[in-house]
């Protein structure tokens, strides 16, 4: 299950409904990337480009699903404008045993950081800051192969 | 006349996020697109910023024309 969506989502509603779509699974392993709380920031700004947003999450959500065997997988990310605190992306797995789990989850998040069309901005009291992948995000990226 | 979009930083620095334009006869692929809007937006010539024609990421040159979307997208940072 892939979404990219402007709407606030709750991750702990995401998780229950995905558990409960996973029967047969013996293993979920989930992320929730949220915007963080930093005093100077007053907000966030996702842009992203509609056209290869959604194909590009899927790629990436079914190259996990083949290289670690996957029963079953969600992404969840938003775009548009974010409160710190908020859930800015939910990302699970469900695989036989739980290292395939832990490791999709993390390779999918590693993907989405480096290769998913988004741009983030964040707004601060010097007015707005695009951020961009860190070299420690390419090189998380470059574990994978 | 071929769309062209800008995405994240490079909003900013072209100070638009689409244009349509005529593209000039002697730019018919995308390293010839980079350098002819590049002349006035430098940021576009850097190398970490990747093309994508009609919403698919390009490995290498590639000829455009007539109705071709042509993306400038900077490293993203999703996640």
């Amino acid at each position: 299950m892939i979404r990219v969506q402007p709407e606030p989502f709750d991750p702990a509603a995401e998780l229950a409904a995905f558990i409960a779509g996973a029967k047969g699974a013996g293993a979920v392993a989930s992320f929730t990337g949220l915007v963080r709380g930093d005093d100077n920031v007053s907000g966030l700004e996702l842009d992203h480009y509609p056209a290869l947003t959604g194909k590009a999450v899927a790629a990436i959500g079914e190259a996990a699903r083949a290289r670690f065997g996957l029963a079953a997988l969600a992404i969840v990310h938003r775009f548009g404008a974010l409160a710190p605190g908020e859930p800015i992306v939910f990302v699970a797995a469900a695989a036989a045993h739980r290292r395939a789990a832990f490791r999709a989850v993390d390779y999918m998040m590693d993907r989405l950081k480096t290769e998913a069309p988004f741009w983030k901005r964040e707004h601060g009291p010097d007015g707005p800051r695009w951020i961009e992948a860190r070299g420690s995000d390419v090189e998380d990226r470059a574990r994978w192969g | 006349m071929a769309t062209i979009l800008f995405f994240g930083r490079l909003r900013d620095a072209v100070g638009t996020n689409a244009l349509a334009a005529t593209l000039p006869d002697d730019v018919r692929d995308t390293d010839a697109v980079r350098s002819w809007l590049g002349s006035d937006h430098p940021a576009l010539c850097d190398p970490s910023v990747r093309i994508a024609v009609n919403a698919e990421m390009t490995a290498a040159n590639r000829a455009v024309g007539d109705g071709d979307e042509i993306a400038f997208l900077p490293p993203m940072s999703g996640g």
